[in-house]
C-alpha cells in the first residue's frame, strides 16, 4: 500500500488522535480570549485604548521597521520590526488607513528577542505604526508605505 | 503538522521561521455570485521553546493569506520548539521541530 492509500485509509480521525495523544495540538482552555473590541476598533487610537489603556504614544528611534516603501501588492506586505529596547513586554502592528487597524499583536515572552517579522494586507496607502511596549513605556515607529494595488479584496 | 518551520542557531541566536496554509479570509472579499466570504482567519498563535511559552500573539484577518511568522530568541541548537495556531473557528494548527 502506497502513503496515499495508508493516508485515506488512516483517516483525518486516525491523525487527530495520534496528534492528541502526542501533546501537539494544545486544549482549547489554554487560549487567552482574543481582544475583539481591540481588532474590532476602526480606527487606530480607539484600537490602541483597547489594547493599553492609552493612545498616547511617545515617537522612539529605537524601533525599527523594515518595510518596502512601496508595496506593489497590497496582500503582502511584509513588515520586519526590531526593538532595540530593553524589557520589551509587546508588539502590535497598525494600519491607519485599513477598516480596522489592528492588525498582528505580539506578547514577547521571556527570552525572546523583541523582533517580529510577518506578512500583512493593506488596503492602500497608509501610515503604518509599530508600536512597543517596554518597561511600562509605550512607544514608536511609523513608516508609510504606498500601495499600489489594495490587498482587502473588497 | 500543519505548521512548517524551520529553526537555526547562530551565535546563540535562534531565528525560527513558520509558514502555515490558511485563507485569512477579512469577511469583505466577494464570491463570484456577489455573495461575501465569511471571515476565517488564525486568531492566536503560541510558540514554546523547550515547553517555555516565549510568545504568544493575535492576529487580525490583515494578515496575509498562508501566513508567516518569524521571532527569534536565546537559544541552542537541539532546542525543541512548538507552536500552535487556533482560528475563529476553532480549528487549531500544529507545528514541532528541532532547533539546527
Amino acid at each position: 500500500m502506497n502513503r496515499r492509500e495508508f493516508l485515506k485509509k488512516a483517516g483525518f480521525a486516525g491523525m487527530l488522535a495520534a496528534a492528541v495523544s502526542a501533546g501537539l495540538t494544545f486544549p482549547k482552555k489554554v487560549w487567552a480570549a482574543w481582544n475583539e473590541q481591540a481588532f474590532k476598533a476602526k480606527k487606530t487610537p480607539d484600537a490602541l485604548n483597547k489594547v493599553y489603556g492609552t493612545d498616547s504614544l511617545t515617537d522612539s528611534d529605537k524601533i525599527f521597521m523594515q518595510t518596502p516603501d512601496i508595496a506593489e501588492n497590497g496582500a503582502v506586505v511584509p513588515i520586519t520590526i526590531q526593538a532595540d529596547l530593553p524589557n520589551v513586554e509587546s508588539i502590535s502592528l497598525l494600519v491607519d488607513e485599513n477598516p480596522t487597524p489592528l492588525a498582528a499583536h505580539y506578547q514577547i515572552g521571556k527570552g525572546l528577542r523583541p523582533y517580529v517579522s510577518t506578512r500583512i494586507k493593506m488596503g492602500k496607502t497608509s501610515a503604518v505604526h509599530a508600536v512597543v511596549k517596554a518597561d511600562g513605556q509605550l512607544m514608536k515607529a511609523t513608516k508609510e508605505i504606498k500601495v499600489t494595488i489594495g490587498g482587502c479584496g473588497g | 503538522m500543519s505548521i512548517r518551520m524551520r529553526a537555526k542557531e547562530q551565535s546563540g541566536l535562534v531565528t525560527v521561521k513558520a509558514l502555515v496554509k490558511h485563507p485569512m479570509e477579512t469577511g469583505q472579499r466577494k464570491a463570484s455570485d456577489g455573495s461575501l466570504v465569511p471571515a476565517h482567519f488564525i486568531q492566536q498563535i503560541t510558540a514554546k521553546a523547550n515547553g517555555e511559552i516565549v510568545l504568544e500573539a493575535q492576529w487580525s484577518p490583515a494578515v496575509s493569506k498562508n501566513p508567516y511568522l518569524a521571532f527569534q530568541y536565546d537559544g541552542k541548537k537541539g532546542d525543541t520548539i512548538e507552536i500552535a495556531m487556533i482560528d475563529n473557528e476553532g480549528k487549531t494548527f500544529d507545528g514541532k521541530g528541532k532547533v539546527k
